[in-house]
């Protein structure tokens, strides 16, 4: 059986040799592209401490099997900056404290990503909330994480008014 | 995890003659099926991956005002579909009131209606589970068994299925098209799914080898668009399943009730499509009277299977807040909380 599997990992083309067929997306990021911002947390899809982006959706990464996805182009927390510049969901996270131990917050960062890109929270704490409930935080940051996400949907807003202009 | 063998057919006949091989099992976006796998409560020789079989990622709108939805359209896909929520509002509050964005992005239309028992004895093997080892026995029976099932349970099995989205569906009359090793066909949903019996590890009518392809609903179930909901109590406000919860829809004139739909969740090994409290409100004028005795209707064969009688009265009140909220309307836009018995603004009257 060919386990050879291609994947754009963060704008770059990635060919690995899986081996064996039960790696998921969360193992490969993490033990072979050495990817380690995505974080494994009760690895069950049920914490969002793996949500990744895969062909521009969040979903969590744990239970994605890696060979399922050959040809996707996967986002995760490293490909999301611009050089040293952060995301916009990156500083609206550090503006507003939505962390304490950080061990959630790239899953959350890349949910909020997808979250604001659906485009249905709106500017609504409520849908927010609701919106994020896939994202665990141990540490109880969710007023911090929710004003973080309703700066971001702005400010995104506004850069994509002025690309558009 | 078993070590298992993957194959990726790139038709439906190959898909179906590869699953049809014991030992087999479809994947789709396995967000359940490879959770189960982690815990050993599935142990498959042979994943068949049906993720790139064509023509399977379609909504489409059928000649008698239907909707034929592919079995490989996501969840939030389908859910976030202008046409279909406006056509089948109920349905689409049921989806995203189900599990995660995430899990909702991923799962699929197919992949729902097949998933698993969540009851915790069938997901671990170290545990008694006729379900899932025939004959070994139902550690539920005497276990912590608060919320599983009040109707159509057997001493051999008291789990409940966990889907939300198939509760509004199996009212609104939903049917599964199906490829077999015979060729095509389709049934009811409402006949997809078993009671457990004498036998719970048969949990559908699906032979070996068969592929659910499509979902339809029937144009006439467009008719109860105005006054449709689904209504869901969980422990905590979101990203859970259901302990009980009600698809209700209703077809008003001058405030009396000409058709009305019901069907509960969470109470029964099967999404519950509740006949005698539709034949109850039929007819009936739409008020709190008729929706509590429609309640008892519904609830009139429950009985504990355990620890569990309070869900009975709490399926009842859910099943009259439930309708209630069809008979004030269905809102213009999905509530924040969709499916919630909370309302989410604060101080604010809940009209249920």
């Amino acid at each position: 059986m060919n386990l050879c599997i291609s994947l754009t990992v963060n704008g770059e083309r990635r060919d690995v040799d899986l081996e064996d067929p039960r790696v998921t997306l969360l193992d490969l990021l993490r033990e072979r592209l050495d990817l380690t911002g995505t974080k494994k947390g009760c690895d069950r899809g049920q914490c969002g401490a793996c949500t990744v982006l895969v062909d521009g959706r969040r979903i969590n990464s744990c239970l994605a099997l890696a060979l399922s996805l050959d040809g996707a182009e996967i986002v995760t927390i490293e490909g999301l900056g611009d050089g040293d510049e952060l995301h916009p969901v990156q500083s609206a996270f550090i503006a507003h404290d939505g962390f304490q131990c950080g061990f959630c917050t790239p899953g959350q960062i890349m949910s909020a990503v997808g979250l604001i890109s659906e485009g249905q929270a709106g500017g609504d704490p409520e849908r927010i909330r609701e919106g994020m409930s896939g994202n665990i935080c141990r540490c109880g940051a969710y007023q911090g994480i929710t004003e973080a996400v309703l700066e971001a949907e702005k400010t995104l807003a506004t850069r994509n008014r002025r690309s558009a202009a | 995890m078993k070590h298992f063998d993957y194959v990726r057919p790139t038709t439906v006949p190959e898909a179906v003659a590869a699953a049809g091989e014991p030992g087999s099992v479809y994947l789709a976006a396995g967000t359940n099926v490879l959770d189960l796998m982690k815990g050993g409560a599935v142990r498959p020789d042979r994943l068949v991956d049906v993720t790139r079989l064509p023509g399977l990622d379609r909504i489409e709108r059928l000649p008698d005002g239907g909707m034929r939805i592919g079995a490989l359209v996501r969840n939030a896909d389908l859910a976030y579909d202008p046409a279909f929520a406006r056509a089948y509002p109920a349905v689409a509050e049921a989806l995203l009131s189900g599990a995660s964005a995430q899990l909702r992005n991923a799962a699929t239309v197919g992949g729902n209606l097949m998933q698993r028992t969540r009851c915790g004895y069938f997901y671990d093997p170290a545990s008694a589970c006729n379900r899932r080892e025939p004959g070994s026995g139902c550690d539920a029976l005497h276990g912590e068994n608060r919320l599983h099932a009040v109707l159509g349970w057997s001493e051999h099995c008291i789990a409940t299925h966990p889907s939300d989205f198939c509760v509004p569906l199996v009212a609104l009359d939903a049917v599964v098209e199906i490829e077999g090793r015979a060729g095509r066909r389709e049934i009811a949903l409402e006949d997809l799914h078993r009671l457990p019996g004498d036998a719970p590890e048969q949990e559908s009518a699906l032979e070996p080898g068969d592929l659910i392809v499509a979902l339809r609903l029937p144009g006439d179930a467009a008719s109860f668009a105005s006054h449709a909901r689904y209504l869901k109590l969980r422990e905590r406000t979101s990203y859970a399943f259901a302990v009980v919860s009600a698809a209700a829809a209703l077809e008003l004139e001058d405030g009396t009730i000409r058709n009305a739909r019901l069907a509960l969740g969470g109470v029964a090994p099967k999404p519950w499509r509740a006949r005698a409290a539709e034949d109850v409100l039929k007819g009936a004028r739409a008020d709190e009277k008729a929706f509590r005795r429609a309640a008892a209707a519904a609830l009139a064969d429950a009985r504990p299977s355990g620890d569990n009688a309070v869900k009975i009265e709490l399926a009842k009140g859910i099943v009259v807040r439930a309708l209630n909220l069809a008979a004030a309307g269905t809102p213009e836009r999905l509530p924040a909380l969709p499916a919630s018995p909370f309302s989410s603004a604060t101080g604010a009257h809940h009209n249920a």
